[in-house]
């Protein structure tokens, strides 16, 4: 069970101190891939970081950590603080763009060798990774290429290999098939899946593509404005959504042979910079009340396994339903 | 494009540069009103204190004119020109020193250059890399900020001031080194090698300070523009030690235009030498150019003119060709 | 001639400014205000003074040699008899008054070059770009070595400034073809060009302001080319020495072995002077630099 307990993740610039997370607290069971998605800013990429443990100036931990449920070489469990030491061998990263990467002006071997603490016998360590990228349906040739004379999928799948080869608990992936055409984002997910599948870690994935979220996640984390919103079974997400907010982000996403007007979601987030009273989602909310926007309402477990903080969680607006999507197919 | 492309092009680049620069030279003196047989007949006229009779005068301009290539008409000097630079380097015989061909001369004074160019060149290339890299991998720190103003302090001083500067200090007021060199031509022994490095010392300050300036300078931004790279923070999110992102990372990224800039100012480093030889009467290219100007000696400038252009052409034809060895884009398709 | 080199990726800075980039704005404008003030006293002081005497400081014997420094001779006065001090004020503003029309000339030339060689591209750019890189090869000293030595006697200081220029404009058009290429084929010129604008207004009205920033830059970096290469000629020999400039000060200095006889100010003086002003030069130079990629990064 991965923890995370209260985190408060603060970023200070000449403007200020912002909080970019802002009390998220959550128990992410081992062994499953874990969506996260959310708007842009609506801080999902500084709560990897933490989860990493890429914590530097200008940001950082006001408050609250993580337990990440495993133990260091000298038996004591790792937190925030020494997850540092884990890079690259408990817990692993999958970048956006695989092109900017990787060192163009070295081998790609060279680059699989140069984390910390891999050093000790390099050609020994070379032929595994040669084996096992085959199981990534690689050639092994690609170890001795340069990146740019690797396709773009390739590329990325030699990413995968690199973050999974040292077979690490926690792999984080930061919307890793972004810059890639549909069909090769299509391989690299199943190959994630499959990858998950074989080693029983667990994966976080950052996506805003509620598609790529109901394809390969197990469970789901929606963020708004520095705060989770709903967290659970991405099934049950998908199937009946908790907060509006996550009805809404369901609801934008195109169905085939659904010929209705794809609604957006209207308005933006607000300002992290204000003073934000109550919830954080009313202004742009159907259901919203003057308890609303006086009181925050708390993350709680509304349903088993699903969590939603919204003081009207599950009730549906009086206007017109369209169906939430229950096949949707990407 | 491929790599035998890239050196093609290349080549053929060369080649046209050399070209060009060989006709400027034969061309723009040309074009000058002066004509130098007059110069040189009033130089001797001024000497002897007495005027020659018209038939020594046609005699010697005819024996001048043949000796500078100035017969026939311009097209017929100009393939006369290049035939005999281009197949034979040949300038005709030097003036003050005639009848030593100024082929000759040059010959001896080029090892000089190249020697004095080519230590000071590296050092302060290698040198002023290695600081800017420091510099820039660690802007954060103090020490960053006291090398790169020791650059902004460093790079705009120009050649001359430099060595005037070293001159006034080194050779003036604290006696370390002597004012001008002077070396005698003597057997390769330890002696005279200890005799060169003395006298070299100077100069090769000068070439070494005025270079690496600008080096620190320009790698920094590199250096911070490149650890800045997408692929130098996933290094770090390995856990990459910093020594290895240093180096393998921003460094050898970040020499590559480095290396480009390096060819592209050779022309300006090769000024720079010249001038400071001419300063410090050190014997090389710039002093026979120096004393060809102060003898009206055409041939020997002509010469050395050539010689120039074809080592700054030359070496940054060889940077070119070396540059794919730094960089696998161009060296793989 | 020492240029900068344009990074060519430095132009973007990160989106979200980090304290360290905002540091860097600071420092940024400091080099400019102290690079400026530099200038600003240079130009002012050269300019102005020299209406305030009436004697010519280049004729020799106007006073007694080798004074010490006093108040009515601030630097003293050398071997020829000239008060160091107005000779200097004289040099600088020579050497700025010629290294400012030079750089005018080469800049309006290289840009000109420059922006059509990458606007226009083909065959007119590849024989450009063959024009540039000999030019650039080609060692400019040695060529003004010989031009100089042809001359000699009938020189004057307008085919010293006119030599300059033939060889100094390569290296800026170089810079400014390279950014007209990157600028071709962007949204908006396609745009003017759909729209009907000819070749020449598309390079004055669309690219034009995009490259003004590199032009403030360019300039100020040739004018201390300029400065220096006449300097650097003079110091020779080569130069119209009777002129007074920050080289031929030296020249004379050195001519009359300024050193050997215990003469150091006639000396120093110039070279300090020198110093600070190519020193202002620069931070003004790379002030700008600074100032217009903050500018670009923030946009």
């Amino acid at each position: 069970m991965i923890k995370l307990n209260n985190i408060v993740a603060t970023y200070t610039t000449t403007r200020g101190q912002v909080n970019a997370v802002d009390g998220v607290s959550l128990e992410i069971p081992k062994g499953i891939i874990l969506g996260i998605a959310g708007e842009s800013g609506c801080g999902k990429s500084t709560l990897m970081k933490v989860i990493y443990g890429d914590i530097g100036y200008p940001l950082a931990l006001s408050s609250g950590g993580v337990d990440y449920g495993f133990t260091d070489a000298k038996g004591r469990p790792v937190t925030s603080a020494t997850i540092r030491e884990q890079w690259f061998r408990r817990i692993s990263y999958i970048p956006q763009s695989s092109m900017s990467s990787m060192n163009p002006v070295v081998r790609i071997r060279e680059q699989f060798v140069d984390f910390q603490g891999s050093g000790l016998n390099k050609a020994k360590v070379l032929d595994e990774v040669r084996a096992y990228v085959k199981q990534l349906d690689l050639p092994p040739e690609v170890i001795d290429a340069y990146p740019h004379q690797l396709s773009g999928g390739m590329r990325q799948r030699v990413m995968v290999a690199m973050a999974t080869f040292f077979q690490p608990e926690l792999i984080l992936a930061d919307e890793p098939t972004t810059a890639l055409d549909v069909v090769v984002q299509k391989g690299i997910l199943l190959l994630l899946m499959e990858l998950q599948e074989r080693m029983k870690n667990t994966i976080i994935f950052v996506s805003h593509d509620m598609g790529v979220h109901y394809q390969i996640t197990h469970k789901m984390l929606i963020m708004y404005a520095a705060k989770a919103v709903e967290y659970g079974d991405s099934e049950a997400i998908f199937r009946a959504p908790l907060h509006p907010y996550t009805r809404m982000l369901i609801r934008s996403l195109p169905t085939i042979g659904d010929t209705q007007t794809r609604e957006g979601v209207a308005g933006r987030p607000p300002s992290l910079w204000e003073n934000l009273q109550g919830c954080r989602f009313a202004a742009r909310c159907p259901l919203a009340t003057e308890l609303c926007r006086t009181r925050e309402p708390a993350f709680v477990e509304h349903r088993p396994g699903q969590f939603a903080a919204c003081h009207y969680a599950g009730e549906q607006p009086a206007t017109s339903e369209q169906p939430v999507a229950s096949e949707a197919a990407v | 494009m491929g790599l035998l492309q890239y050196i093609g092009q290349r080549l053929l680049t060369y080649v046209a540069v050399l070209f060009i620069g060989i006709s400027i030279t034969f061309f723009l003196p040309r074009l000058m009103p002066n004509d130098p047989i007059d110069g040189y007949i009033a130089q001797i006229q001024s000497r002897a204190g007495q005027t020659l009779t018209p038939e020594a005068a046609a005699e010697i301009r005819a024996t001048l004119t043949e000796l500078y290539g100035l017969e026939g008409s311009l097209f017929t000097q100009y393939l006369n020109y290049l035939r005999r630079v281009v197949f034979g380097f040949d300038f005709g015989p030097s003036f003050s020193a005639f009848p030593r061909p100024v082929s000759e001369l040059i010959m001896l004074a080029l090892p000089w250059t190249l020697g004095l160019l080519l230590t000071t060149t590296v050092i302060s290339w290698l040198l002023g890399n290695l600081i800017g890299l420091l510099a820039g991998y660690y802007h954060n720190r103090r020490f960053a900020t006291a090398l790169e103003v020791l650059g902004v302090l460093i790079y705009p001083i120009p050649y001359y001031i430099l060595a005037l500067t070293l001159i006034l200090l080194l050779a003036y007021t604290w006696k370390l080194f002597p004012l001008s060199t002077t070396i005698r031509p003597a057997p390769l022994s330890l002696a005279q090698i200890g005799s060169i490095l003395y006298n070299s010392a100077l100069p090769a300050l000068t070439l070494v300070i005025a270079g690496f300036g600008w080096n620190i300078l320009s790698m920094k931004s590199l250096s911070v523009a490149t650890k800045e790279e997408p692929f130098v923070t996933f290094a770090r999110l390995k856990g990459t030690s910093d020594r290895t992102r240093m180096f393998s990372y921003v460094f050898r990224n970040a020499l590559l235009p480095q290396v480009t800039a390096l060819a592209l100012s050779l022309g300006t480093i090769f000024n720079g030498a010249l001038l400071t030889e001419m300063l410090f009467s050190y014997p090389g290219l710039g002093l026979l150019m120096r004393t060809a100007v102060g003898n009206g000696d055409y041939n020997m400038l002509y010469g050395t003119i050539t010689m120039t252009i074809f080592a700054v052409a030359t070496a940054a034809l060889v940077i070119d060709l070396i540059y794919p060895l730094f960089d696998p884009r161009i060296r793989y398709r | 001639m020492k240029q900068l080199l344009r990074l060519r990726g430095a132009a973007a800075l990160p989106v979200g400014e980090s304290a360290e980039a905002q540091r860097g704005r600071l420092k940024l404008n400091l080099r400019l205000k102290i690079g400026l003030t530099i200038l600003a006293f240079f130009a002012i002081a050269s300019f102005t003074l020299p209406f305030f005497t009436d004697v010519d400081p280049a004729q020799q014997g106007t006073y007694l040699k080798n004074l010490p420094i006093s108040w009515k001779h601030p630097l003293g006065t050398n071997t020829q008899g000239q008060s160091i001090f107005w000779y200097l004020v004289f040099a600088v503003r020579n050497s700025l008054a010629l290294g400012i029309t030079v750089a005018i000339c080469i800049s309006f030339i290289s840009t000109m070059v420059g922006l059509s060689a990458g606007y226009i591209g083909g065959w007119y750019e590849r024989l450009v770009m063959l024009l540039i890189d000999s030019v650039i090869t080609i060692p400019v000293l040695p060529i003004l070595i010989i031009l100089s030595a042809l001359v000699r006697g009938k020189t004057s200081f307008f085919l010293v400034g006119l030599i300059i220029v033939c060889f100094g404009w390569a290296w800026g058009a170089r810079t400014v073809r390279s950014l007209a290429l990157s600028l071709r084929e962007r949204e908006f010129v396609n745009m003017a060009r759909f729209s009907g604008a000819n070749t020449f207004q598309i390079i004055t009205r669309e690219i034009f302001p995009y490259v003004y920033a590199y032009m403030v830059v360019n300039f100020i970096n040739t004018i201390l080319f300029a400065i220096n290469t006449e300097a650097a000629l003079a110091v020779l020999g080569l130069s119209k020495v009777e002129v007074p400039t920050l080289g031929s000060i030296l020249f004379w200095a050195l001519n009359y072995n300024a050193l050997f006889i215990g003469q150091r100010t006639w000396v120093i003086a110039p070279i300090v002077a020198s110093v600070l002003l190519f020193l202002g030069l620069f931070l003004t130079s790379t002030g700008y630099n600074d100032l217009f990629a903050a500018r670009r990064g923030r946009a």
